[in-house]
């Protein structure tokens, strides 16, 4: 299909949707209305659960189990790239070269690193008191280490962060959520429910589980975007591409994958 | 009673559906598709918005203090976390298809390897 084409096909399409849609809008209830009968129970199912934090209780408590398939797909999501973004039997590496560091980022950076890696652990334990959890403070956390990336250089990350440590944290950030669900079979309720002691309203020891799921979810969190930004990293600093494109009958993606796992992951340990 | 916010919504839906059909840049693509799914989260929001509404976290405020609704702010960060992993994949399939092919323009891409 030409791009000539493809525009007009869009440009076709996008009409149809604007209309439906602008329609639809118009069927939606009004902007700020103050009705939400979801809300409305959610805020008291979060109450009745000791939980200050409503959306904490929605994901961790409510939606519990819709939040293990979220999980599992960000589970997924890093294996995926990992697997991906292996080193080829046609590619090599370059141990990267020390870049000078101006001496002020230097000193910026290294103290914001304990700072930031604070930040994100406090924002994962009061997930269930105040805005933030397990998510959003797993970003801030893994995001946190890399400082060292730009205060020192790419060696010095590479100490701080053993990258089969994270792949193990990482899975069991997965076990463990999926252990506290079967934990609350074993005690008798349904997968996932929420069974221990619902604590002090608004401390870190309110929501019962809410705080042990969003824990789970921080670890996974923090490991799995460690993992995924070291890949991206590797092909950045450290893989140096083929020579030339030869067209070589292992092209094409599928061809790798099919016997060379293990060489590539015992390169990846020795390197590790 | 004001509809534009939805209509917002349904605008950057279209902004990026028109970056995609028009890319000629894999990266490109991705960023248009990120653009594309953040359209969801403005109508998420839109959706859920109250007049007058706090932050549905109750730590400081009264327990029957108005808040927005909860529910659709949960959905909204389900789909971050799943929008940045999933960009996070499609560029890594990006980077591997520019070291088999030499080129990330996507009508580049027709013939078959392997």
């Amino acid at each position: 299909m030409s791009a000539r084409v493809r525009l007009w096909v869009f440009l076709a399409g996008a009409a149809g949707f604007a209309v439906l849609f602008a329609v639809a809008c118009f069927g939606l209830p009004a902007f700020g209305t103050v009705h939400h009968p979801y809300g409305v129970r959610a805020v008291h199912a979060s109450l009745s659960h000791h939980t200050a934090n409503v959306i904490a209780s929605v994901n961790f408590d409510l939606r519990a189990f819709d939040t293990l398939g979220e999980e599992t797909i960000l589970f997924s999501a890093v294996l995926g790239t990992v697997v991906l973004l292996r080193q080829a039997r046609d590619e090599h590496r370059k141990d990267p070269e020390p870049a000078v560091v101006h001496p002020r980022v230097r000193r910026f950076a290294l103290l914001m690193l304990p700072l930031a890696l604070l930040v994100g652990l406090y924002v994962i334990a009061h997930g269930q008191v105040s805005p933030g959890g397990g998510f959003q403070g797993g970003v801030v956390a893994a995001t946190a280490l890399h400082l060292l990336y730009i205060a020192a250089d790419y060696r010095a990350l590479e100490r701080v962060r053993p990258l089969t440590l994270y792949e193990v944290g990482e899975a069991a950030g997965e076990a463990a959520y999926v252990i506290t669900g079967l934990a609350a079979v074993l005690a008798g309720s349904a997968f996932l429910a929420n069974v221990l002691p619902f604590g002090t309203f608004a401390t870190l020891s309110s929501g019962g589980t809410v705080p042990v799921l969003n824990a789970a979810v921080g670890l996974e969190v923090v490991s799995g975007v460690v993992v995924l930004l070291a890949r991206f990293l590797d092909q950045a600093v450290e893989i140096e591409e083929p020579g030339a494109d030869d067209g070589s009958p292992g092209g094409a993606g599928s061809g790798p994958d099919n016997g060379d796992d293990g060489d590539d992951g015992d390169d990846e340990r020795e390197r590790a | 009673m004001t509809v534009l916010p939805y209509l917002v919504a349904g605008w950057i839906f279209l902004i990026g559906v028109y970056g995609l059909v028009t890319s000629r840049d894999l990266i490109h693509a991705v960023g248009c598709l990120a653009v594309t799914q953040s359209s969801t989260y403005v109508l998420l929001l839109a959706v859920g918005y109250r007049d007058g509404g706090t932050a549905p976290v109750f730590a400081d405020a009264p327990t029957d203090s108005r808040v927005v609704d909860p529910v659709v702010q949960a959905l909204a960060l389900t789909d971050i976390v799943v929008g940045a992993t999933v960009t996070a994949l499609l560029l890594a399939l990006v980077v591997q298809l520019r070291k088999r092919h030499g080129t990330v323009d996507p009508d580049a891409l027709s013939e078959l390897k392997g």
